[in-house]
């Protein structure tokens, strides 16, 4: 650690946040070899890492946004490396399966309206975007236990999941391994930007580095401001069920539905605009058992042991926000309510942009200037 | 009733004997006592295995908290065998790693005697 005029700790670069986002970013600019510094708010953060789904979807994000398409499909093409140094790095295996995903529906209408958005995606990549429509013996197929009111589904094979507390637990353990290090040193209460870096007050002292990343979802709507940067995010809830475990039935992820490498059953895919509830409701639940059910029969005769709110970091169109600071070079945003889809990206290329500066990739779709 | 449990019964009044199945052994257990305490009571232990790493559980805290308990009551898989009062005849197994997402069926087994 460098020696400094007063008590400030020291990092090349700083995060603040210690979600998916902020952990999968913070190994990427570790093989930088850059010293990386996690200032993680504390427990009673939102936590949005800790209510997710746990898809590593593709089909049909970025319907109108090319480029959102674009790094999703990029991003789980390298997930498989990610997985794959995660468990050399920690021993974890965070339970990666892509072998393709089904979007059930429940009428023939929106099966057709979900064939429509996907013909309209594979025309903009130029052909390259596989997917199929299914009607129910197809997607019997894939999975016997489809109740029959299932109208059909929409298949593309480059869909998966992944467990995303294990993901998290093995984020965490690599960093550290890495020589990261994580405070969970409270709200984040200012960022100024100094003639060379950037100085950051906690509720625990201080903290100086030459790089700010802010990787704090709904909490970077106040600390974009600090560094010349806007985040226009808002909270949206989603509401997830679990069930108790069973044996294996459901081999493939679909976007209601999912089961995991123990057994799991996870059910969810609601979205509510209720501000900073994280709570559950009754009414919504019942919505998403009855959809589930209807869907998969077999789901009846399980109990369900746990159930919780989360809330997505959203924007105005649903896309990411990856931004550099033109007023303090130095400073980057980066928030997206996909921290699973786009852990690998993440990890990766993004990481490498905040690195360097530089990039093939047209990131600059993503900043906040478009609303 | 078989002597391998470690559960020796206290009596404490009068109650009537009542027949139950535990893994195919007929076990004599009293009208008021749980499935688990049928499970103690015929030295069927370990009870179940866990979900993920098959390790060997029994009954344990006996009042609808732990779930250790779990076991497959006529048919039914991870019923909480502390909650649930015994019946003449009740057929009680051991409930094997995870349940199954439908109900279970042991027609094709040889029964034990």
């Amino acid at each position: 650690m460098q020696a400094t005029h007063h008590s400030a700790r020291t990092a090349d670069l700083c995060l603040i946040g210690g979600g998916l986002v902020g952990l999968a970013t913070a190994l990427g600019l570790q093989r930088h070899g850059l010293n990386v510094t996690i200032l993680d708010e504390a427990d009673v953060a939102l936590r949005a890492s800790r209510g997710n789904f746990g898809l590593v979807w593709v089909q049909g994000k970025g319907d109108t946004l090319p480029e959102y398409a674009q790094i999703s499909r990029l991003s789980a093409r390298l997930w498989s490396d990610l997985a794959c140094q995660l468990r050399e790095d920690t021993g974890i295996d965070v339970e990666l399966q892509q072998r393709g995903g089904l979007y059930l529906s429940l009428t023939e209408q929106e099966v057709s309206d979900r064939e429509a958005m996907l013909f309209r995606m594979r025309e903009a990549a130029g052909g390259d975007y596989p997917f199929e429509r299914l009607d129910l013996k197809q997607v019997r197929e894939f999975i016997p236990e489809a109740g029959p009111e299932v109208a059909g589904a929409t298949w593309c094979p480059e869909d998966g999941h992944v467990n995303p507390l294990k993901l998290m637990r093995a984020l965490t353990e690599a960093f550290l391994k890495h020589g990261g290090q994580i405070t969970n040193s409270g709200r984040v209460e200012s960022i100024t930007p100094l003639a060379q870096g950037f100085k950051i007050q906690t509720p625990e002292g201080e903290w100086q580095c030459q790089k700010v990343v802010l990787s704090a979802g709904l909490g970077n709507r106040t600390l974009a401001p600090m560094v010349g940067l806007d985040a226009p995010v808002f909270p949206n809830r989603g509401q997830v069920l679990i069930a108790e475990r069973v044996r294996p039935f459901l081999h493939y992820p679909t976007g209601h539905v999912r089961q995991t490498g123990e057994g799991t059953i996870q059910v969810g895919d609601s979205k509510e605009d209720v501000g900073f509830d994280s709570g559950t409701t009754t009414e919504v639940m019942a919505q998403i058992a009855d959809r589930a059910t209807r869907m998969f029969p077999i789901l009846r005769g399980l109990r369900m042991v746990r159930a919780w709110g989360a809330l997505r970091i959203m924007t105005a169109d649903g896309y990411p926000l990856y931004q550099a600071s033109e007023q303090h070079p130095g400073a980057y945003l980066v928030t997206c309510h996909s921290g699973v889809t786009l852990g690998a990206f993440h990890a990766g290329p993004l990481a490498d942009w905040i690195a360097t500066d530089q990039t093939d990739l047209p990131l600059e779709v993503f900043n906040a200037q478009r609303f | 009733m078989p002597n391998a449990s470690e559960f020796p019964r206290i009596e404490t009044g009068a109650a009537e004997w009542v027949e139950v199945d535990v893994d195919g052994q007929p076990i004599q257990v009293r009208a008021g006592d749980s499935a688990a305490a049928a499970v103690l009571a015929a030295g069927l232990l370990p009870s179940r295995s866990t979900p993920v790493n098959n390790s060997p559980r029994a009954p344990y805290c006996m009042m609808g908290v732990c779930f250790e308990c779990l076991l497959e009551i006529d048919g039914m898989e991870n019923v909480q065998g502390c909650m649930t009062e015994v019946r003449p005849g009740m057929q009680i197994r051991r409930q094997q790693g995870a349940r199954h997402a439908e109900p279970v069926t042991h027609d094709h087994e040889d029964r034990q005697s």
